[in-house]
């Protein structure tokens, strides 16, 4: 066999760099929207890579709930001083503080769908016409047809029925004012490929994913962490587990699993023995089968 | 899965009912792709439809327009790995908008995998999904004869639809088509080997696409290097550094080759391709590097840095294979902005050629019109020349998109003849 081929991770790799120097070129004020998920990790070291030897050329964008665990604050800031480059912070408690958004009440309230608001006012107010996402096709079934470069209409909303076809490697981007689009530049990735990956490059990732010991209460059928916004019902009982995250969002929201885990290597290896997917502890992604894109319509991530 | 694993896309057509999501959900089922809280979601599905057992179809089924209709109706991407290979499935619907979603599917597809009904053999819909994989160049089409627990796993109804496939198919372009006889209800020679057909040599449906030879598809021979954005990182440690950032399209490049940047004419040398993980001392397809140069030349976005022994045709005048993509027919001589890697130009659509009818493949020199899903052939005229090459030489430099000022929306697409 000819020794001309890349291998899947360097294929993903060098696909994901493209779109990221795609949207350098074809927008005026791009961001990487950042979690401080693994996700978004891997799309900030991919960015690294796209513009290497400058500097990543744009901002990190992180739509701030208030429900963040520790862990993950403390994670972004380092990585936004590694990186060098700025930080935008859009917050919810704003948003609710301003009259913008309604807190939903109830003891399986969250501030998710909240993030919307906040998420399309940061974006209008400094102006991006891009947000770059760490969303990924195998995700979830509505992003099985997310576009590479997806446009959002002035309201920030997303018409799946009515998507500019995608064709080759040539990405259309024009927008009128108002308008804006998202790019997705590990579309193609799985989960496993995100951890082979994570695995291949050393890439830093909050503890979190890492089997450690937690105050938690199991509640719809995952390990929801203890914290101060956690309102316990009568039945329920904190115990403390080794758990790790397979996805961070919301400390409200987000089940941990059991695991002892503890390095890249034995993750790696039991999310290759997985038989769930990864969102099927978000307590987001049960409301109903169409929760998620629902959501996207509405300008979700 | 191992280090060396390679990444195959393919896509799948077939008309409605021969069982595409069928066989999707098959190959996924049995190759353990689907995850338990999804297999759980379908099997409750299935139930309240009425379904005996679990209809692997509906595991294909994306967004709750088509959920409510049971219909797809857009391209839908599914992802499964082997120990062998990572699988991207560009998964095309059959009814409406169908040529631009198969072309869509298609145009980045290493492979095509074809569904034929054995009871109904080679009928229209076949015909035009060869015709579009032969017209968008995938080198591999794997037609798959399903439905043969139907047919009593014959062998004579495989063969007659070999014949008739073959029939129409010499006049494609294809090169490389073979034939599988499956059931995707039952399994039979999608993972594993049908016991009920001893009389099929071949391998197996997942076999035959983990083992198939695709790193000679890629154009080893031109090099090209289309030029996105240029790096100046302007610091200490970088105060000169001018890299010139790009994926490379076909051919090879080194440091201390000789190049041409088109279209300006001028030459140099490749002084290094650097990557985050350091230089490297070669580059080929599709490869995301930086380049430097000996000497400092204006180079922007649109350019192209190509071997000097071997350039591509910079041209405005372009013959394109068109496929009309979008619900407002072309207006007549309007312009359009024309994409070509990262090369940006007006064009104009000056003269329709023909238009082929995709169900006899006859040319229609009558009808000029070009409406959604059409397939024409058109003489393009750009303000400032494309560097091109033919797409049947090259998928990336062969290519083009044409974008509507006015909507801002893609309205077609095309290949260089
Ligand atoms: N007997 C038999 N039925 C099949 C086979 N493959 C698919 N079907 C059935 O054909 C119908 C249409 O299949 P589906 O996968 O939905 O077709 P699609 O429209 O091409 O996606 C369904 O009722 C399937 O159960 C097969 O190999 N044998």
């Amino acid at each position: 066999m000819s020794k001309y081929y890349l291998n899947y991770l360097d294929e993903l790799e060098s696909e994901a760099i493209f779109i990221l120097r795609e949207v350098w070129a074809q927008f005026e004020n791009p961001v990487i929207l950042f979690s401080g998920g693994k996700d978004s990790i891997l799309v900030a070291h991919l960015a690294k890579k796209a513009f290497h030897p400058a500097k990543i050329p744009f901002p990190l964008m992180h739509v701030d709930t208030g429900h963040n665990f520790p862990e993950t604050i403390k994670f972004r800031d380092d990585i936004i001083k590694e990186l060098g480059t700025k930080l935008i912070v859009g917050s919810v408690q704003e948003s609710i503080d301003e009259g913008r958004v309604a807190e939903e009440k109830g003891k399986n309230a969250t501030r998710n769908a909240l993030q919307i608001t906040t998420l399309l006012d940061a974006i209008e107010s400094n102006k991006i016409d891009c947000a770059i996402g760490g969303g990924r096709r195998d995700e979830e079934k509505a992003r099985a047809k997310e576009r590479f470069f997806s446009h959002r209409d002035d309201f920030g909303q997303w018409d799946p029925k009515n998507q500019r076809p995608e064709l080759w490697n040539i990405f259309n981007g024009k927008h009128f004012e108002g308008e804006h689009f998202r790019a997705f530049p590990i579309s193609n990735w799985t989960e496993m490929d995100v951890w082979n990956y994570i695995k291949r490059e050393n890439i830093a990732i909050p503890s979190l994913y890492f089997a450690h010991e937690r105050e938690v209460v199991w509640r719809q059928d995952s390990w929801i962490p203890n914290s101060e916004f956690l309102i316990l019902e009568d039945h329920e009982e904190i115990v403390t587990k080794k758990i790790r995250f397979r996805t961070l969002g919301d400390i409200t929201i987000t089940g941990g699993i059991e695991s002892d885990a503890d390095t890249l290597e034995k993750i790696a290896e039991e999310v290759s023995g997985m038989r769930q997917t990864e969102r099927g502890n978000r307590s987001d992604d049960k409301r109903s089968e169409s929760a998620m894109e629902d959501r996207k319509r509405q300008g979700y991530f | 899965m191992l280090d060396s694993s390679q990444l195959l896309r393919f896509t799948t057509a077939g008309s409605v009912d021969d069982g595409k999501s069928t066989l999707i959900g098959r190959l996924l089922y049995d190759s353990k792709s689907i995850f338990e809280d999804q297999l759980q979601a379908i099997e409750k599905t299935s139930q309240k439809k009425g379904h005996e057992g679990v209809d692997l179809a509906l595991f294909t089924d994306g967004l709750r327009d088509e959920r409510e209709q049971g219909i797809t109706i857009d391209v839908a991407y599914r992802y499964f790995t082997t120990p062998k290979r990572k699988f991207i499935i560009a998964d095309t619907p059959g009814h409406i908008q169908y040529t631009r979603n198969m072309v869509t599917g298609a145009s980045t597809a290493n492979a095509a995998i074809i569904l034929v009904d054995a009871r109904h053999g080679v009928i229209e819909q076949t015909k035009r999904h060869s015709f579009i994989a032969s017209l968008l160049h995938i080198p591999h089409v794997i037609v798959c004869i399903n439905k043969m627990d139907l047919v009593d796993y014959s062998e004579e109804a495989y063969n007659k639809v070999i014949n008739q496939f073959e029939e129409f198919s010499s006049k494609l372009l294809i090169q490389d088509i073979r034939f599988i006889p499956i059931s995707a209800l039952n399994g039979d020679n999608v993972v594993n080997r049908s016991a009920n057909m001893d009389w099929y040599q071949g391998a197996p449906l997942l076999h035959t696409l983990e083992t198939m030879h695709i790193s000679s598809d890629i154009n080893k021979v031109d090099s090209r290097f289309p030029v996105q954005t240029v790096l100046r990182p302007q610091s200490e440690s970088h105060r000169d550094y001018r890299g010139y950032a790009g994926r490379v399209a076909s051919g090879i490049f080194r440091p201390g080759d000789d190049v041409t940047i088109m279209p300006s004419g001028f030459t140099s040398k490749i002084k290094s391709i650097d990557t985050l993980n350091g230089p490297l001392k070669e580059a080929f397809a599709p490869m995301s590097v930086s380049m430097t140069l000996e000497d400092d030349i204006d180079i922007s976005r649109g350019d192209m840095i190509v071997r000097s022994n071997n350039k591509p045709e910079a041209s405005q005048d372009l013959d394109v294979m068109l496929c009309w993509l979008h619900n407002d027919a072309a207006k007549p001589r309007a312009k359009y902005s024309i994409r070509q890697t990262s090369n940006e130009q007006k064009a104009m659509i000056k003269e329709v050629l023909y238009k082929f009818d995709i169900n006899t493949l006859e040319r229609n020199k009558e009808d000029k019109e070009l409406k959604m899903n059409d397939i024409s052939k058109v003489k393009i005229r750009t303000t400032k020349p494309l560097m091109i090459d033919q797409y049947r030489e090259n998928r990336t430099t062969g290519s083009i998109i044409l974008i509507d000022d006015a909507t801002n929306e893609t309205v077609a697409a095309g290949m260089i003849v």
